[in-house]
């Protein structure tokens, strides 16, 4: 049997994973021989990343996932630097802007999203292309332009508080820029988080220097001055981070009359409305999960190799919960599930926590006991926990601030007690199961110190770490003697 | 060649002997009088420290649990034999199964509890008298995992490759997936200045008693410690901590580990791991801002069918910060049984010859067949491992017989329901045991055999020092040495005089000259230097040798001297919870007990302590199966159940169970454990399977 044609189109998270995740699977590829397209001319990187190459913790070549012999060591057809234009399903061919085309048996469109640019005059020129000083932030060629423009000191507006906009400013801000964030929602990230968790967001991200224009949006751009917002007024900026949401790219897909929706519409074998046809990531659109996120592109990658390869002709994708993690450099949040559902609601156990002055906030939503949504800020290791048992469906435990709180709840446990007030049963040496009650009865046995003590019952002779407790009760009893 | 001390001490009752305990690999140094009593000894790795294991140890040589007879079963009964009789029907039913079935009809298993001279003498015996190639030990179970991977990355495996009294100097020390201070508690004390410094952090998904007393206490979910190690490193290069110049000059191989890496952000492995972002990058910080730090994993680790690939991820973690061959830094795995180390060195193992040599290197074949005085083409090849070789037993192209030597496989082994099958389907089951264990109590001969207070031998800590321990008592009337054993049983299958010499001291001067040039060679050292307190870290290869306390200084073990980085990735437990089996159950020890508890359940102070299996279980958990504390649960995987006691614990995870696996029968953590095994040193996977728990009649 011949192996089967999969064209991937795009290389970035998603088609890069599913080379992987294919080869894997067929290491010799005697199932699936394998073209990706790719319009980038980077071999494939961690978009996930860049956020930490803005912030400069990262250099733009440690965020590769990809070195250059990898399509040739799995023998794979690698094109770089060249974009789909066109596809022809009956006769089941991609034209490339390279000239040339290939034929598929199967294809799968890994295309990602696009910025969405937002109507602001001046920002964008005739043909729709970035005016001077304003940059998008999805791939590493914005990341350069990005840290080209923004010499230190100087002013940036980011236009739009969600996850990337607050990424970006973040690192600018670290990286001693004067940083304004533009948001026409009255808090930020305000999809993720309700109002007071963005009002502690904002006032924490305060601290790192970045100012907040709430409920405002841009209305004109003047190259080398700033922005003009609605109200009238001004904001500084050599340079502008456009971060105002993505939309899927899904141009060749409705040009080729394939159903697309937001997204290129699939289903849990992650088909399109062509059979042959397949859509995974950032562009596709499916009913279990939210896209603009890797975790889902990941898993959608795993599911559709299983079935490219035959592996697994019975996988399916039942979408994955999504959590958001803001990763900026002193800020702990994640969020997840219904993060809306107030206190008061009456049928869902809501707990909240609202702690501005030391940047924390958390809330927690739950149903028949399980995790359904959370916002946990400042509080990093609760949201670890809170994550997993989200994720898992597990019940949740009876202890809800302990859970809420994590390590800042104080442990329940009293103070070091004196010798007198530690119970009979308590072990005091643990590395020879020694009780105080045995080292009471070996003082009344004749014992006299803690040295007779130790030889009497061995408390002291492992590791030691009993010998100052061990002291303590001797001196107790000798003072009660 | 009668030792001094042998010959003096058993009769001086008063007469203190310097010896070392018989459990763990700490190997605590103590005396033991002529009428048994111990006594701590000062000795760098317990510095006068003892365990309750150590300090009762002598209970069982005189306990009336010792047999003093060899037994035969005779219609279904196991009843006492004379020494001939046994040893002749077991020579005679070897023999005729070899003749019938060929050499490999004939299986042999050992442990990592026997004396180098023993685990020697076992692999030639196997090797030479037997010709069989199916010969593995029960360190397949403990430490193979980090041996394989630190084989990978060194070029060389040995626990520690460093005086553990290097790590009093310090300040930051993680321990993943160890619990030192149930499993060896006088280890505790090495601790101290990592932890004084703010430095000590251990990763256990329980909070142990060794997480107690942690600085910093992360607890991954059951299965995903690899994600955890990719989780930190990736913090580490993403905070600008990593050691460049080390990089460059003494290892190889990192890119293609951070082209995985990369896609381990730490907020991605908080999201399998349970592991705050946070935490990840503050270890990263503590170890590359420490002066002196070290890396060091244990069962948690290992125990894993992706253990090697664990222990890997931790070992990269290492390199990528200049920790290993820097003297105040390093690597290490702690060795769990008493001779874990030099067990694996002197070929017990299936694809070992002595000397930790591969029995697939010709060269290698050449010098031992040349030391037994047998051609190198009458060596057999490699066998099965430790769990394939059970599984095989008795069916259509397995062994149809087996000699266990120190080892308790009936409860040791994991899916343990399968392997009492196994053992009982065999034609013929031999033990040499020191108490009638689950395992002899299914074996067709058992054979009496000293313990280390009766019989000199050397053990290798888990520092690759090699110790000399002496006897100090006289043997129990009827009782023989393992040595004895083989050496009686080589000669009735027709071995030369002398080739199977049953003195310990001819015994070790034999493995000297078998493991001369190879990694682990023991060439230069002597009865004599280690009676005179000699320090000796094995490489020794002559005997003006000072021995090597520190590997890898100047360079690794690999021939171009570099370390090697392993691309390792996250695989996840290979049985996931689902509807059925929702909990993960983990598998360990407590401090009373030792391995299978065959000994430790034997003396009477330990078994008071610790009598019963139990369960630990977080008390919401508890609660929703119906259970309370001090109630019997009953705990189901897909290949059995057991029986255990509900210990409610608040600081377990909600999706977790613990269970210690020193048990007999019904109350077997091993009944319910993964058998999956890892694809290179096929270890079990121990650690983590997914369990339900009910109350004891079964209802949820
Ligand atoms: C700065 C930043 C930070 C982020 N942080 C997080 C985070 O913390 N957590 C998280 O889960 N997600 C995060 N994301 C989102 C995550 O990166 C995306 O969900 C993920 O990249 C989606 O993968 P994808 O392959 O679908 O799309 P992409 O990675 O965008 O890849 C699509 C590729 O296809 C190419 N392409 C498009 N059209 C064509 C064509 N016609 N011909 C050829 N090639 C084409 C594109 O150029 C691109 O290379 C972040 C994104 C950014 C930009
Ligand atoms: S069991 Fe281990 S820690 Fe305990 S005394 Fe023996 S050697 Fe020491």
């Amino acid at each position: 049997m011949s192996p089967r044609e999969v064209v991937v189109l795009g290389y970035g998270m998603a088609g890069a994973r599913l080379a992987d995740e294919i080869r894997r699977r067929d290491p010799g590829a005697e199932r699936v021989r394998l073209t990706v397209i790719g319009d980038e001319p980077h071999h494939a990187y961690n978009r996930v990343l860049l956020s930490a190459v803005v912030a400069g913790s990262m250099r733009p070549d440690s965020v590769r996932l990809h070195d250059e012999q990898w399509a040739r060591r799995h023998g794979i057809d690698l094109r770089l630097g060249v974009a789909a234009l066109g596809i022809d399903r009956a006769a089941r061919t991609v034209a490339l802007d390279d000239g040339t085309s290939v034929g598929y048996d199967a294809l799968v469109f890994a295309t990602g999203s696009t910025p969405w640019l937002p109507p602001v005059e001046g920002l964008t020129g005739e043909h729709g292309e970035l005016a001077e000083g304003a940059v998008t932030f999805r791939s590493l060629g914005d990341c350069e332009r990005i840290l080209d423009a923004a010499r230190v000191g100087a002013p940036v507006a980011v236009l739009g508080g969600g996850l990337l906009g607050l990424e970006a400013a973040r690192g600018l801000a670290g990286r001693g820029n004067l940083v304004t964030v533009v948001h026409p929602a009255e808090h930020v990230l305000e999809r993720q988080l309700d109002a007071g968790a963005g009002r502690v967001l904002a006032r924490a991200l305060g601290e790192f220097g970045i100012d907040f224009r709430l409920g405002r949006t841009a209305a004109k751009y003047l190259p080398g001055d700033g922005l003009k917002l609605d109200d009238g007024s001004h904001v500084d900026a050599d340079l502008v981070v456009v971060s105002a949401g993505v939309r899927a790219e899904t141009a060749l897909a409705s040009a080729a009359g394939i159903a697309v929706d937001r997204g290129i519409v699939v289903d849990d074998a992650l088909r399109t409305s062509d059979g042959r046809v397949h859509a995974i990531g950032d562009c596709a659109q499916h009913p279990g999960t939210v896209s603009g996120l890797v975790q889902p592109a990941w898993e959608q990658a795993g599911v559709l190799a299983d079935l490219l390869t035959g592996s697994d002709p019975s996988a399916r994708y039942r979408g994955t919960s999504v959590v958001t993690r803001l990763k900026a450099r002193g800020i702990d949040l994640a969020a997840l599930g219904e993060t809306h559902v107030e206190t008061g609601d009456p049928d869902a156990e809501v707990l909240c926590v609202d702690d501005p002055a030391r940047g924390r906030y958390a809330k927690l939503v739950l149903r028949d006991d399980r995790v359904t949504g959370a916002i946990v800020l400042g509080l990093p290791d609760a949201a670890a926990t809170i994550t997993q048992l989200h994720d898992r469906g597990s019940p949740a435990p009876g202890d809800r601030l302990g859970l809420l709180l994590g390590r800042a709840l104080p442990s329940a446990a009293p103070a070091a007690a004196s010798p007198a007030d530690l119970p009979a049963a308590t072990t005091v040496c643990r590395c020879n199961s020694v009780t105080k009650g045995q080292l009471v009865d070996a003082w009344r046995a004749g014992a006299a110190s803690a040295e007779q003590l130790t030889t009497a019952t061995r408390a002291g002779t492992g590791c030691g770490g009993c010998a100052d407790t061990v002291r303590g009760i001797a001196d107790w009893l000798a003072s009660t003697a | 060649m009668t030792l001094t001390a042998e010959s003096t001490t058993p009769s001086d009752t008063r007469t203190q002997t310097d010896t070392h305990c018989p459990y763990c690999a700490l190997q605590c140094g103590m005396t033991v009088s002529g009428t048994a009593e111990v006594a701590p000894r000062a000795f760098p790795t317990n510095a006068g420290g003892l365990c309750q294991k150590g300090w009762t140890s002598a209970a069982l040589l005189g306990s009336p649990a010792r047999l003093t007879t060899p037994l035969v079963r005779v219609d279904g009964e196991l009843r006492p034999a004379s020494w001939d009789n046994a040893l002749d029907l077991v020579a005679s039913r070897l023999a005729r199964l070899r003749a019938e079935h060929g050499a490999d009809s004939v299986a042999v298993f050992g442990g990592g509890g026997l004396t180098n001279e023993k685990s020697y003498l076992l692999g030639k015996f196997a090797r030479v008298a037997l010709g069989t190639s199916q010969i593995d030990y029960n360190g397949r179970f403990c430490m193979s995992s980090a041996a394989a991977a630190g084989t990978k990355a060194f070029g060389l495996d040995r626990g520690l490759p460093f005086p553990l009294t290097d790590l009093a100097d310090a300040d930051a020390v993680v321990l993943v997936g160890a619990n030192p201070a149930e499993t060896m508690p006088p280890f505790g004390q090495h601790l101290r200045g990592a932890a004084a410094a703010g430095g000590l952090v251990v990763v256990d998904p329980r909070r142990t008693p060794t997480a107690e007393q942690a600085n910093l206490h992360l607890a991954p979910a059951p299965g995903t410690d690899l994600a955890l190690a990719l989780g930190i490193l990736h913090a580490v290069v993403a905070d600008g901590l990593l050691d460049q110049s080390y990089l460059d000059q003494r290892t190889s191989g990192f890119d293609a580990v951070w082209r995985i890496v990369a896609g381990y952000w730490p907020e991605h492995v908080e999201r399998i791991t349970g592991v705050a972002a946070a935490d990840q990058r503050r270890v990263a910080a503590l170890l590359a801002g420490a002066r002196n730090a070290y890396v060091l994993t244990a069962r948690g680790a290992e125990q894993h069918a992706t253990g090697v690939a664990t222990v890997s991820a931790w070992i990269n973690l290492a390199l990528a910060l200049g920790l290993p061959g820097r003297a105040g830094s390093g690597y290490g795995c702690l060795t769990g049984q008493g001779n874990g180390q030099g067990g694996r060195e002197h070929g017990q193992k299936a694809d070992q010859l002595p000397g930790y040599r591969a029995i697939t290197d010709p060269v290698a074949r050449e010098h031992v067949a040349r030391v037994w005085g047998v051609p190198a083409d009458t060596l057999p090849g490699p066998g099965r491992s430790a769990y394939e070789l059970l599984d095989a037993l008795g069916t259509d192209d397995g062994p149809k017989a087996l000699l266990v030597f120190g080892s308790n496989v009936a409860v040791s082994a994991p899916d343990s329901r399968r392997v009492a099958e196994r053992l009982s389907s065999l034609d013929l089951l031999v033990t040499a045991d020191l108490v009638l264990s689950e395992t002899s109590a299914l074996a067709d001969v058992v054979l009496p055999v000293t313990q280390w207070a009766e019989e000199d031998g050397t053990m290798t800590n888990l520092e690759g020092r090699i110790l000399l321990r002496r006897k100090a008592v006289r043997a129990p009337e009827g009782v023989r040495t393992d040595l004895d054993v083989l050496s009686g049983l080589a000669a009735r299958l027709g071995q030369p005089d002398g080739r199977f010499p049953a003195d310990a001291e001819t015994v070790f001067t034999e493995l000297r000259a078998a493991s001369a040039g190879g990694p682990a060679d023991y060439s230069g050292v002597s009865y004599a230097r280690l009676r005179d307190g000699e320090a000796l870290h094995w490489p020794v290869p002559d005997e003006a040798h000072p021995g090597t306390p520190r590997l890898f200084l100047d360079r690794f073990a690999h021939a171009d001297g570099r370390a090697r980085f392993q691309p390792v990735e996250h695989k996840g437990p290979a049985e996931p919870p689902d509807a059925d089996y929702p909990l993960l159950a983990t598998t360990g020890r407590v401090l009373q007990h030792y391995q299978s508890g065959a000994q430790t359940r034997a003396i009477a102070e330990l078994a008071d302590s610790v009598p019963e299996a139990y369960v630990e279980v977080h008390p919401d958990t508890a609660a929703r199966s119906g259970l309370a504390d001090g109630d019997l649960a009953r705990v189901t995987s897909r290949r059995g159940a057991t029986t255990a006691r509900v210990h409610c614990v608040a600081s377990m995870r909600t999706d977790v169970v613990f269970l210690p696996f020193h048990f007999p029968g019904d109350q077997r953590a091993n009944l319910l454990t993964n058998p999956a095994l890892d694809p290179t040193s096929r270890m079990p996977e121990f650690k983590v399977c997914a369990v339900r728990m009910t109350t004891e009649d079964g209802a949820a």
